[in-house]
């Protein structure tokens, strides 16, 4: 549904984009994640015609960005960054202003902002002016405003933030329930994001995309990944440290935390190789208590450091 | 068409719902008022014609029209609501003709509650009523003049009081172009075609031919072209300038 053919944008002599080409299908919700100027937002507006980009261009829907503008940006929902919306209009006539400009009139306008206004649960606020929200309801205004039209193509330039852990949790569920039929583009920075609803996603830093793959391919690249944390009650510490680490696959142990009665240790495999039934077999065989068994998928934040920090 | 009316809506609807729709229109009225008959001396000038009243109305567009237009595209910038409105399926001439023509008819109702002063004048004699109606449209279209500088002044800047001083500044320019103290003494300074060329540039060089009760297919070409060269410009300057 989105095909980003080698974009490029240039803001004087800096390199904001530099030759992004990714494509993103019917049904998918792709997180898009990079450092603080690292040209998320830069790719979204030029996605949404914000402005053009220096070269390069991406097919929305089927329509080209630079050829087909308007069309193409009749097939997007947007929220951009921050949330702006009008201070001084009602979220009601706001809603229908939208509408509006989105070529909806009578019976179906009505309909259009109805179901927009319900989604988003904004009933108690319509008619209060934007300006006296709280930040919650301005980004759900926003968000509303985006979905109203039901485009095939959301784009979302960093939906849940400023807002408090149940709101985000509020704008995650609307999204989910919205990606079936759809293809969602996110941004964020907030990696358990990633994880709670992105099905893919693309690590972008200086303009470049350094890492692309679902959340899964993205945690094995971590050394963390298959690692084995387990606690044990009352055995020596060198004992521990010393039967682990013998364990073939495992590169070394370290200890995370070190009481008279418990120790927690966890075993790092070489190559991201599965130790955990070996680990788990050494334990029985030596007949320790183990209080705590767990193998770590990998960590999206270790891996997001280890690409962009370069 | 149908974008650009329902930009034009949500202006107008913007203007109405702020107090500076009513301050403007009081103040207008108020100033007309005052000038017409203090320092215009409306009834000693034994004339039943609007002359003394249009006569100040560049003058207090001066001030006034900065003041409607200032907001235009500064606050839209300030605000970032600029993203959104230019990536809703609008064109960019579209939306500043939707903000243009709000301004222009929101000025346009302040003028036509000026009715009253018609209504003085049929009491008190007989005036040339088609003189008093090139009056206004003249009037109209001045405005539409420095609107459209208002909202090229307004697409510089994030800054509302920034954006009032620079069309203040330009709309300033062309009115003492053609002003009789100015036009005098460039006519003794540069040579005579200059000078002409300069003043023939001014607003009031028009609006005193729209005055005399004629409207010359020149001085319509004059306005319009103003008018389309500075939408033009504010099309240029948010091209380049939007994001920032």
């Amino acid at each position: 549904m989105i095909q980003v053919q080698h974009l490029i944008k240039l803001f004087g002599s800096f390199r904001a984009v530099d030759d992004v080409t990714f494509e993103v299908r019917e049904g998918e919700v792709l997180g898009f994640l990079g450092p603080n100027g690292a040209g998320k937002s830069t790719t979204m507006r030029m996605l949404t015609g914000f402005f053009p980009p220096t070269s390069g261009t991406a097919k929305i829907n089927g329509f080209d960005i630079i050829k087909d503008p308007l069309e193409a940006k009749r097939q997007i929902g947007y929220l951009p960054e921050n949330a702006p919306v009008y201070p001084d209009m009602t979220v009601e006539g706001y809603l229908k202003f939208i509408a509006e400009v989105r070529g909806f009139s009578g019976q179906e306008l009505k309909k259009k902002v109805a179901r927009a206004v319900e989604i988003c649960s904004l009933e108690k606020v319509l008619p209060q002016t934007v300006d006296t929200l709280s930040k919650g309801y301005k980004q759900r205004v926003c968000f509303a405003q985006a979905i109203l039209p039901d485009p095939p193509i959301l784009i979302l330039d960093e939906p849940t933030d400023g807002l408090d852990p149940n709101q985000k949790f509020e704008v995650r569920r609307m999204i989910s329930s919205m990606a079936e039929n759809k293809c969602v583009i996110l941004s964020t920075h907030i990696l358990e994001e990633v994880d709670a609803v992105c099905t893919r996603a693309i690590i972008i830093s200086n303009g470049k995309i350094v890492a692309n793959g679902s959340p899964e391919e993205l945690k094995r690249r971590s050394s963390l990944y298959e690692a084995v944390t387990v606690s044990l009650d009352n055995v020596p510490k060198d004992e521990a440290l010393n039967a682990l680490s013998a364990l073939a696959n495992v590169e070394r142990v370290e200890i995370l935390k070190e009481t008279p009665e418990a120790l927690v240790l966890r075993a790092l495999p070489a190559g991201g190789s599965v130790i955990a039934p070996a680990v788990a077999e050494e334990i029985r065989r030596r007949g320790w208590r183990s209080t705590q068994f767990h193998v770590e998928e990998g960590r999206l934040d270790e891996v997001f450091r280890n690409i962009t920090r370069q | 068409m149908k974008t650009i009316y329902s930009i034009m809506k949500r202006e107008m609807n913007g203007y109405f719902g702020s107090p500076v729709a009513y301050v403007f229109i009081v103040i207008f009225l108020i100033l007309c008022g005052f000038f017409t008959f203090q320092f215009g001396d409306f009834y000693n000038s034994n004339d039943a014609s609007l002359r003394t009243f249009f006569v100040w109305h560049p003058w207090l567009y001066l001030f006034l029209i900065p003041a409607v237009a200032m907001r235009m595209w500064a606050e839209e910038r300030r605000t970032r609501t600029i993203e959104l409105l230019l990536t809703l399926p609008v064109t960019l001439p579209q939306a500043i003709l939707g903000k243009f023509l709000a301004g222009w008819l929101f000025i346009g109702i302040a003028l036509l509650l000026t009715f009253p002063m018609v209504i003085t004048v049929c009491y008190l004699g007989d005036p040339d009523i088609g003189q008093i109606v090139a009056g206004y449209i003249g009037s109209f279209l001045l405005a539409g003049c420095y609107l459209s500088v208002g909202s090229f002044a307004s697409s510089l800047t994030r800054n509302q009081v920034v954006a009032f001083i620079i069309c203040l500044v330009i709309c300033l320019f062309f009115v003492v172009a053609g002003w009789a103290p100015v036009t005098d003494a460039l006519a003794s300074s540069v040579p005579l075609s200059v000078a002409n060329f300069i003043a023939s540039l001014s607003f009031m060089y028009r609006f005193d031919s729209v005055q005399r009760g004629v409207i010359d297919t020149r001085d319509l070409i004059y306005y319009a072209s103003v008018i389309t060269f500075m939408l033009a410009a504010s099309s240029v300057v948010l091209t380049s300038r939007k994001a920032s």
